[in-house]
């Protein structure tokens, strides 16, 4: 594993991607790790592109420039595979994993030829099945981190609980459904 | 033991103001320092501070609140960005002339316009003459230490200046990064109590505050702030050494990284120093010796410290994240060449403008500034005084 990981969050606003990228770096700071999560600013606003970065270390982080060459890039709104170039700088030894509803072979046009690892997976159907409710961002955060592994299913599985009984302390009908998003999702793609 | 935790830039500094606990904080919000005030004001709401916050309708109203609770005899501050500090002008020459120890959290942001919401540094370089003692940060750490550090500068009976803490807006401020922070105790006994000497509810020595100054009197007050400027010097690098001995991370007026020996001179305030950083053990595994000075303090201005840091360099970089519009470079660009001029002529020094409203800075680009440094230096390859990197191709 090389030193640093290099995480690119594309989605759009409201849909949860920098939290999700701060939730990943929460969870990979409780394993130990050096982290950073941030989003890139612009005029925010619900439905535009957004994009959030992590990165994740045995050592202390210094650069603070966003990530160009990410060895992983998680797509969570597949109507940007049309309007943003999300494989740009995608290092051919990683991976991408994009929420939609179609096959690897049917994304795969959309990713410029692309050679490392593809992975698609349904997180409306998880988040709709397990909270009621649309939230992609659980879902994805596990795909991720079972196609990433920047920690252990165990690690990930038990900082995720923590984070979300501590999050969710005031609604904590909500943890059970939020772990069990997590559970499909990374199993699908584990 | 140190704690260890993750936390955004704002959140630091915010930790940092609760366990400090100053008096009051009036306050009005402004992307990206926002966070400051509803951190704060949620540490008041849970009763784990005591600050009496108030909420104000424009930053002209926050700084003149602060203004006022300090000359009343507390300890005070207030947050902002851009244009927030803009509003405060006038109020800023005015906290600075009464000398008083206010703190301003600063999170820096372009000015408009265009209007823009991302970092640079024309805010707080806008504000250089204002009388505010300035202190830079490279990340959450440093945001934190320094607030830490503010108040026992500012207070200090040679000093007693108003002090703006800066972090890199979004770069610094929005990015959550591991931090160690200090136990509440150890923060409360480094700072210690507010005790002014003169202050406006003290009952037993009636004063007036901010009176009128004939020309009599008028340039009296300016010498003595700048004064307390050069004696904030002494005061920054005790209270630097100190903060040291306390929690492993000394701090003085500027960072050297593998400068001592270098040939070729970055040198640049805040969170662009740590692609620089990057950058520079690159060039260092392929023999080239290159190196870093990272200001810290701005104001006072450490022109012969940077000087005698510089010296035995060949060529220098001097990198602005504001313009200046004096056709010839930036702010930091003058500051250094003018104290190269006196203390060190042999130096070659370019300006460069990067990062303006938000404008990314990577490792690559302060590698190839570095290239282009040698080059000029072995090959006479053309190098303009002045330029703008990282401009649309």
């Amino acid at each position: 594993m090389k030193n640093t990981i290099e995480i690119r969050w594309h989605g759009r606003g409201g849909q949860g991607a920098k939290s999700a990228a701060l939730m990943l770096a929460d969870a990979a700071f409780m394993t130990g790790k050096y982290v950073q999560g941030f989003p890139e600013y612009g005029p925010e606003r619900m439905g535009a592109p957004i994009t959030a970065y992590n990165r994740i270390s045995d050592n202390p982080i210094r650069v603070h420039s966003n990530i160009y060459e990410p060895d992983y890039v998680v797509v969570v709104d597949e109507t940007l595979l049309e309007s943003v170039e999300v494989t740009k700088g995608l290092n051919p030894e990683g991976a991408i994993v994009i929420n939609t509803t179609k096959t690897v072979d049917e994304v795969t046009p959309y990713l410029n030829g692309y050679s490392g690892g593809i992975y698609t997976i349904d997180a409306r159907k998880i988040s709709e099945e397990t909270l009621g409710k649309y939230f992609p961002n659980s879902p994805m955060l596990a795909a991720i981190v079972a196609i990433s592994k920047v920690m252990t299913k165990e690690d990930f599985f038990r900082e995720m609980e923590g984070s979300y009984r501590h999050k969710f302390a005031k609604k904590p009908e909500v943890i059970e459904g939020n772990l069990a998003a997590l559970r499909m999702a990374y199993e699908e793609v584990e | 033991m140190a704690i260890r935790e993750r936390l955004s830039g704002n959140e630091a500094i915010s930790y940092a103001i609760k366990q400090v606990n100053p008096d009051v904080m009036p306050a009005f919000p402004i992307t990206p320092s926002t966070e400051i005030p509803q951190y704060v004001a949620n540490y008041i709401a849970n009763g784990e501070m005591d600050t009496e916050f108030i909420p104000v309708e424009s930053e002209h109203s926050s700084m003149s609140a602060t203004i006022g609770a300090q000359a009343a005899g507390a300890r005070s501050l207030t947050a902002t960005s851009s244009c927030g500090l803009a509003l405060m002008w006038e109020e800023l020459y005015v906290a600075a002339s009464n000398r008083l120890p206010l703190a301003l959290c600063l999170v820096n942001r372009a000015l408009s316009g265009p209007i823009n919401i991302n970092c640079d540094h024309s805010d707080s370089m806008g504000a250089r003459d204002t009388g505010f003692l300035q202190i830079y940060a490279e990340n959450n750490q440093e945001v934190y230490d320094n607030f830490v550090q503010a108040y026992r500068i500012a207070e200090h009976k040679d000093v007693m200046l108003p002090i703006m803490i800066c972090q890199d807006g979004f770069i610094t401020s929005h990015a959550v990064e591991n931090i160690e922070l200090l136990e509440d105790e150890k923060v409360k006994n480094f700072v210690g109590e507010y005790c002014p000497e003169n202050y406006l509810l003290n009952e037993k020595q009636p004063m007036a505050m901010g009176p009128y100054a004939v020309s009599n009197y008028y340039m009296e007050t300016k010498m003595a702030q700048n004064t307390a400027m050069n004696n904030a010097k002494k005061v920054i690098l005790e209270v630097g050494k100190e903060y040291g001995a306390l929690s492993g991370r000394e701090y003085g007026f500027f960072e050297e990284y593998r400068l001592d020996d270098a040939d070729y001179a970055i040198v640049i305030i805040g969170s662009a120093a740590g692609a620089t950083k990057d950058a520079i053990d690159l060039l260092r595994e392929q023999g080239m010796k290159v190196g870093l000075l990272k200001l810290r303090v701005f104001r006072p201005f450490p022109d012969e410290e940077i000087a005698n840091a510089l010296k035995h360099c060949k060529t220098v970089a001097i990198m602005d994240r504001s313009e200046c519009f004096r056709g010839k470079g930036g702010p930091l660009g003058a500051e250094v060449k003018a104290a190269l001029y006196d203390y060190a002529k042999d130096v070659k020094a370019f300006n460069l403008i990067y990062g303006l409203g938000g404008r990314d800075f990577t490792v690559a680009d302060a590698k190839r500034i570095y290239e282009d440094l040698m080059a000029y230096d072995k090959d006479g390859q053309a190098f303009e005084e002045y330029r703008y990197i990282g401009l649309r191709g």
